[in-house]
């Protein structure tokens, strides 16, 4: 829903500034989430389902702890479940990985949506779908480089984590946050987070994990959700987190390229009939065309 | 022929196929294009609003596509290309400046028309394959992404080279006089067929051909 206490920086398929006189000075927010501390409690799940008032349906045991199976409109988060043997060390490791909308600097689906305004981008970060002016059409699935958008079968709308856009325009950190009971997952400025970061990635080296890191993707402009990940090097290993995601080369060119040169040869074509038909004219039949017709057809055959 | 000598060039069946295409084209064309640039955003107000739009497009598409199929079949036997339609092509200039006394006869059709015909019959199988596979709503999840994304390009293309392919074609009926009528009233004068498709005129004359369509 609109927001009026949260400035637009970007809003799909719009050519003109959105409202931002109002910008966000106190810098970009993001919310970091150390996969490390996660204990694959699910609290966030909940919290998330209480705050959006979403319930999914309650579905069946698909043989592994993901409950649900996959995100839907009415599950916006969901904990992604991977049980890896790492070769160096021989243990088991479970790699528990909340996964959501990752609120990307450049999002593939604001990019893709053709409706005007029924996604936006706020001067904070986050990346907000108004459902209001959604047509259905789900070209943000087809832009987004981590597979987030569902719609909504009661409604045929888009929907995905709102990272609490209404509770932090009112500052609050978002539910999952507040409800998360180990304090895996931390919202403040985005550049705090990096900082706290920083720190959580040092504690984990200094522990033996020494490809510790941020996942901060720069392929979509950086990330206003961001994970610590004991394995940063192969961040695929976490239930096909992309390595490098970003808008892929089809969604660019359909969104980029294309439309101009489409509607300019469009109005080319037009703009050459027009010419034609003033500068040479049009082609007549005329007396002497029809007379010929008429011997041809009186001739004996 | 009737009384008047006119030509029948089309019956009422193909004429009333013909004016279903052109109606689904316009209507699928205009649905389209809202949702291709935001400058055209505005067409969607023409279907009820941007849901209205997103839903009715790929229906009205596929009933476009069911009907060319039919006008297709009917018009198909006379576009096949033969050896003086490449002629005629090379005679471009002439074509362009009406300059018709040089070119080789045409039957009924004009190598332009064919290729036209050939162009449209492409762009609409692209159209109604690509169409499936992001219509979101039933078919998309059968489709992986990288499928998905492939689809929206060559949908985006083959609407362009369309839409332009049908400027041209629309463009050619204003240009060339005295052939509306034969989409709309179904007959052209002798003169008409005589100074545009000879070798066709020639055949009517002879009474070697029948109006099939
Ligand atoms: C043959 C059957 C067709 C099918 C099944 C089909 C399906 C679709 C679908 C599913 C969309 C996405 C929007 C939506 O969900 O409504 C779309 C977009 C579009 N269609 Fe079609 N379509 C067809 C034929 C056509 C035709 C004949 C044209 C006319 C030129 C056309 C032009 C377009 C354009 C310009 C877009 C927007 C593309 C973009 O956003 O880049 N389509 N079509
Ligand atoms: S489904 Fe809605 S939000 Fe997604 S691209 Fe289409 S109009 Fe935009």
């Amino acid at each position: 829903m609109t927001l009026q206490s949260l400035d637009i920086v970007r809003r799909s398929a719009t050519t003109t500034p959105s409202p931002r006189a109002r910008g966000a000075h106190t810098g970009e927010v993001a919310k970091l989430i150390d996969v490390s501390k996660c204990i694959g409690c699910k609290a966030c799940q909940v919290a998330c389902m209480e705050w959006n008032d979403l319930r999914d349906e309650i579905g069946t045991c698909s043989g592994h702890y993901d409950n649900p199976a996959d995100l839907s409109a009415q599950s916006w988060t969901l904990m992604r479940f991977t049980e890896y043997e790492n070769p160096d060390s021989g243990h088991l490791e479970w790699l528990i990985r909340k996964d959501g909308c990752m609120h990307c600097a450049h999002p593939g689906c604001l990019e893709a949506c053709p409706s005007p305004g029924a996604i936006v981008k706020y001067a904070n970060g986050i990346v907000d779908f108004h459902e209001e002016h959604c047509i259905g059409c789900g070209y943000c699935i087809t832009g987004c480089p981590f597979n987030i958008p569902r719609i909504s079968r009661k409604d045929g709308k888009a929907y995905k984590c709102t990272l609490c856009s209404d509770r932090v325009a009112v500052g609050l950190e978002p539910a999952c946050v507040k409800t998360c009971p180990t304090g895996a997952i931390v919202f403040g400025s985005k550049d705090d987070m990096k900082q706290h970061a920083a720190e959580r990635i040092e504690d984990l080296k200094s522990r033996g994990f020494a490809n510790a890191g941020l996942y901060d993707p720069a392929g979509v402009g950086g990330t206003h959700v961001m994970y610590v990940l004991h394995h940063a090097d192969q961040p695929q290993l976490y239930a096909n987190l992309p390595a490098q995601p970003k808008i892929g080369a089809m969604v660019g060119l359909w969104k980029g390229a294309a439309k101009p040169v489409a509607l300019l040869a469009m109005a080319a074509t037009i703009l050459a009939g027009f010419l034609h038909y003033i500068g040479i004219g049009p082609n007549e039949t005329d007396e002497r065309d029809e007379e010929a017709a008429r011997r041809e057809l009186e001739k004996p055959s | 022929m009737n009384a008047s000598r006119e030509i029948v060039r089309y019956t009422a069946p193909t004429r009333i196929n013909h004016w279903l295409v052109a109606i689904g084209f316009v209507l699928a064309a205009l649905s389209g294009l809202a949702l291709f640039h935001p400058a055209l955003f505005w067409l969607s107000h023409l279907f009820g609003g941007g849901p209205w739009t997103r839903i009715l497009h790929p229906f009205i598409g596929l009933f476009m596509f069911i009907v060319f199929v039919l006008l297709a079949l009917k018009v198909g036997r006379d576009n096949r290309m033969q050896a003086a339609d490449w002629t005629w092509l090379r005679h471009a200039r002439d074509v362009v400046a009406n300059r018709e006394q040089d070119l080789p006869e045409v039957g009924r059709y004009n190598a332009g028309q064919k290729l036209l015909y050939f162009l449209i019959v492409l762009c609409l199988l692209v159209l109604l394959l690509s169409g499936l596979v992001i219509w979101r709503a039933y078919f998309s999840l059968y489709f992986s992404i990288g499928l998905v994304r492939l689809a929206s390009v060559l949908h985006a293309i083959a609407a362009t080279v369309l839409v332009c392919a049908i400027i041209v074609h629309i463009y050619a009926a204003i240009w060339v006089k005295g052939s509306l009528r034969a989409m709309t009233r179904g007959t052209v004068t002798p003169g008409w067929a005589w100074k545009h498709h000879r070798a066709w005129f020639r055949e009517v004359a002879r009474g070697a051909a029948k109006p099939r369509t």
